[in-house]
């Protein structure tokens, strides 16, 4: 009754050297007993990404370490298509590679959707049992508001909305990738309003977040604009 | 009529409009049938769009209240920074400074 999973874990890294290295650590410690293979989509790293890569396939062995690189920056949803064109296994696990997302919760997602036969299982900050670590007042504030006004707008039926930490069935990665456009967290957030509009069955874990790129001001007013214009494509086309 | 209007086939902006327009046309027979004094109904969408301001204030401010945080997982991640480091330069993986 029960088959065989195999679990590929997407990782787009640019400029991720040491981090990446962790992130496979990691991935190997917490996922043992687990069929899962690692493809990391590094678009031409100058820091040497692609090397250590490769040092990571000497120790943990090249078909569980799959390096498939393009040759520059090419966008996140262009790496997670190119990813998947790669993965043999039967469901797919998006991450980002600087830690902020921690391997540590991959086996609660595999738990998650075993149990409740998902489609989807998405990683959530928001809820108890997850959080966030390194979000000064203003940041908090921010994400507090957008996360409102996007639940309000949207009802998409998550609580978060523009994480990234999420399993996904593969064959229902592929049916949402083909139908998205936007860029950047907004595809994020197109990826899951899509999903939950064609049905799919959505659980959530509680994840922790630690941002470790502290003092980058990724919010600006261009941000916020960027954000409400995302919102508004997809109130009208989802 | 609702039930099938509401499948789940249908954009979301045309759910949101027809509950635009519900609502508007609960008004406008308001209006028409005078139950309530009209001073006061046509009032009501001021009323209404205030009160979802507040609720969507509320909602931000106790959210922000209960934001969870995690200041143990930052100590718990540079653990497992030390102990990777380690593992992977002894099998020959750089993992010299970034």
């Amino acid at each position: 009754m029960a088959e065989r999973n195999k679990y590929s874990i997407i990782i787009p890294t640019y400029n991720e050297r040491l981090n990446i290295a962790l992130v496979v650590f990691l991935v190997f410690k917490h996922l043992r007993d687990v069929d899962f293979e690692i493809i990391v989509v590094d678009d031409g790293s100058p820091d040497g990404t692609q090397e250590v890569v490769k040092q990571l396939q000497q120790v943990y062995g090249e078909d569980r370490i799959l390096l498939r690189a393009r040759p520059k920056k090419l966008g996140l949803g262009t790496a997670y298509s190119h990813g998947l064109k790669h993965a043999s296994g039967n469901f797919v696990v998006i991450m980002d590679a600087d830690l902020s997302h921690h391997p540590k919760y991959l086996p609660s997602f595999i738990k998650k959707q075993l149990e409740t036969g998902a489609s989807i299982v998405t990683g959530t900050r928001y809820v108890k049992g997850g959080g966030v670590h390194g979000w000064n007042l203003m940041r908090k504030l921010t994400s507090r508001g957008a996360n409102v006004l996007a639940q309000t707008l949207l009802w998409p039926g998550v609580s978060d909305l523009t994480g990234s930490f999420r399993l996904y069935r593969k064959s229902v990665l592929e049916d949402i990738i083909s139908s998205c456009v936007s860029k950047g967290y907004v595809f994020q957030m197109e990826m899951i309003v899509r999903a939950s509009r064609k049905g799919y069955h959505i659980e959530e874990v509680p994840i922790t977040f630690v941002d470790r790129v502290y003092g980058s001001s990724k919010l600006g007013g261009s941000e916020i604009v960027e954000y409400l214009k995302g919102l508004a494509y997809l109130l009208v086309t989802t | 009529m609702w039930p099938q209007l509401y499948h789940r086939s249908m954009k979301h902006i045309v759910k949101i409009m027809t509950l635009l327009v519900g609502i508007s046309a609960l008004w406008f027979g308001l209006l028409k049938t005078s139950m309530v004094p009209s001073s006061h109904t046509l009032l009501l969408p001021i009323y209404f769009i205030m009160c979802l301001g507040c609720y969507g204030l509320l909602m931000v401010g106790v959210g922000l209240m209960r934001f969870p945080t995690c200041p143990q997982e930052a100590l718990l991640l540079q653990q497992d920074v030390i102990e990777a480091k380690g593992y992977l330069k002894q099998r020959g993986v750089d993992v010299g400074s970034e």
